[in-house]
């Protein structure tokens, strides 16, 4: 209820806003959503969302396997640590521009490249949050699986990925986000598809309804796919804290 | 099934580079059903002694020989139980060959039975331990050892944990170490007292009680308290 409230909020203000500037600059509510209705209509508006979907899944769950290994063996072990963090420092500083920009280069105007470079970006953040898990794994915890002579594996599962978790849910979080941003740039310069590629077409014909209801679109999915799987996924993990007395 | 114990010396190099023994000269042997207890004064290094005879600590010197296949059973200081996990979860992720019927006799024993879908946070300290006890006892092992498990609880629930505790104790023909300071728990539990130094820890005196645990009357074991307690420990 409060959350309709908030939305409805938000259209008055552009609304007034709209009235304010001028439609030439901000156009009011229902011209985007005409324009909306039209790309719906004639199916681009869901080839470009689901390109971008596309993309976003890939290069997440390919950042996010990869990084979670690797904070994971940092976090453990004190050699890894010590010969990743300079990548790591590197990688966590690098504008998100240069890599895309160096992996067209190098890779050309491809898929490929697209994902790689934005997996890369979401990559070091998704290693420094899983190596801070790592190192506040309790000891005890292990002992105790040390002592019971659990197996590795179910020592893995039972032990270490629970205490991982909130970890893991943290970086999916903030790392969801960054791809978020960065696909659409990754699109921008060097994909013939996607929600980057239609905004950046809009940008340069100064078509404001149609990188509006670009805009909206991908940010109503995205909030669609924060509230109904990120949240619920949070809140499945602690679920043991909620219930504590 | 035996337990050889020969350690002769334990030392760890704190944080600011000084080296502290802990453990000095440490030898004994421990025999299937023969309950063990070591006694002495707080943070003489009893517990680092029983993480070396736990085999999770190998850093020390000497030899501590066990049987070969010996399945270990640990009831730690803290109940060591995994939030995460319901209490039956607990107990079979130790134990995952335990049989319902044994689970639910040892649950019984242990008043856990109305608790066994609680998850560790919903538990006090007292009924916490009592699940860090069902799961050492569900894996039936041959070496069975209890840091301190009836401390922090009051006075009327530790006696109950401490009579449960011997009932499981007898239940099976295993090698039990008990880690106690206290005389009475001891007295009641134990088979052979090891009295221990302050750090660095040695033995400094043996104690054998001949009669068996089931048998001993509060007179007799008033008597063996009173006769402890006049030992000279401090000038041994």
């Amino acid at each position: 209820m409060l959350r309709l409230l908030s939305f409805a909020l938000f259209i008055a203000t552009w609304w007034v806003a709209s009235l304010v500037i001028g439609d030439a600059k901000l156009p009011a509510p229902p011209a985007v959503l005409s324009v909306l209705a039209a790309e719906a209509r004639s199916g681009a508006l869901f080839v470009n969302l689901g390109a971008t979907l596309a993309r976003v899944a890939l290069a997440f769950t390919l950042a996010m396997a990869l990084g979670s290994a690797i904070g994971y063996l940092m976090g453990r072990v004190s050699l890894a640590n010590r010969l990743g963090d300079p990548w790591l420092i590197l990688l966590l500083n690098l504008p998100a521009l240069v890599v895309i920009v160096l992996a067209y280069i190098w890779a050309g105007l491809t898929e490929v490249a697209a994902i790689a470079a934005i997996a890369i970006n979401k990559l070091p953040t998704a290693v420094v949050t899983l190596r801070e898990g790592a190192r506040a794994l309790d000891p005890a915890l292990d002992e105790m699986a040390t002592a019971f002579a659990i197996p590795r594996g179910r020592a893995f599962r039972h032990v270490i990925l629970p205490q991982l978790a909130p970890y893991i849910a943290a970086a999916a979080r903030s790392g969801l986000s960054l791809v978020w941003k960065i696909v659409l740039v990754a699109e921008y310069l060097g994909r013939p598809n996607g929600v980057g590629f239609e905004i950046g077409v809009a940008f340069q014909l100064f078509d404001i309804p149609l990188l509006l209801a670009y805009s909206l679109s991908f940010a109503g999915v995205v909030l669609v796919i924060e509230t109904l799987m990120v949240q619920p996924f949070e809140t499945r993990l602690t679920r043991w804290r909620l219930r504590a007395a | 099934m035996q337990l050889e114990v020969n350690i002769t010396g334990k030392s760890f190099v704190s944080a600011a580079g000084k080296r502290h023994d802990v453990l000095n000269n440490i030898t004994f042997t421990l025999n299937a059903g023969e309950v063990g207890v070591l006694f002495g004064p707080s943070g003489c290094g009893k517990s680092t002694l029983l993480r070396i005879l736990a085999g999770l600590d190998s850093n020390y010197q000497g030899l501590v020989t066990r049987s070969p296949g010996m399945r270990l059973g640990m009831v730690f200081q803290e109940p060591r139980l995994l939030p995460w996990r319901t209490v039956e979860e607990n107990v079979r992720l130790a134990a995952p060959d335990v049989d319902a019927g044994t689970l639910s006799a040892l649950f019984e024993l242990l008043e856990l039975s109305a608790h066994s879908n609680h998850f560790p946070g919903e538990l006090s300290l007292g009924l916490a331990r009592r699940v860090a006890l069902a799961r050492a006892f569900a894996i039936e092992p041959d070496f069975l050892i209890l840091d301190e498990p009836l401390t922090s609880l009051d006075n009327a629930l530790a006696g109950r944990l401490r009579d449960q505790v011997a009932t499981l104790v007898a239940s099976r023909k295993m090698m039990t170490l008990l880690v106690t300071h206290d005389l009475d728990d001891a007295v009641r539990l134990g088979d052979r007292l090891f009295f221990l130094s302050p750090r660095p820890a040695r033995i400094l005196h043996v104690e054998t009680i001949a009669a068996p645990r089931a048998t001993r009357g509060e007179p007799e074991i008033g008597e063996i308290k009173r006769q402890l307690s006049q030992l000279d420990l401090a000038n041994m």
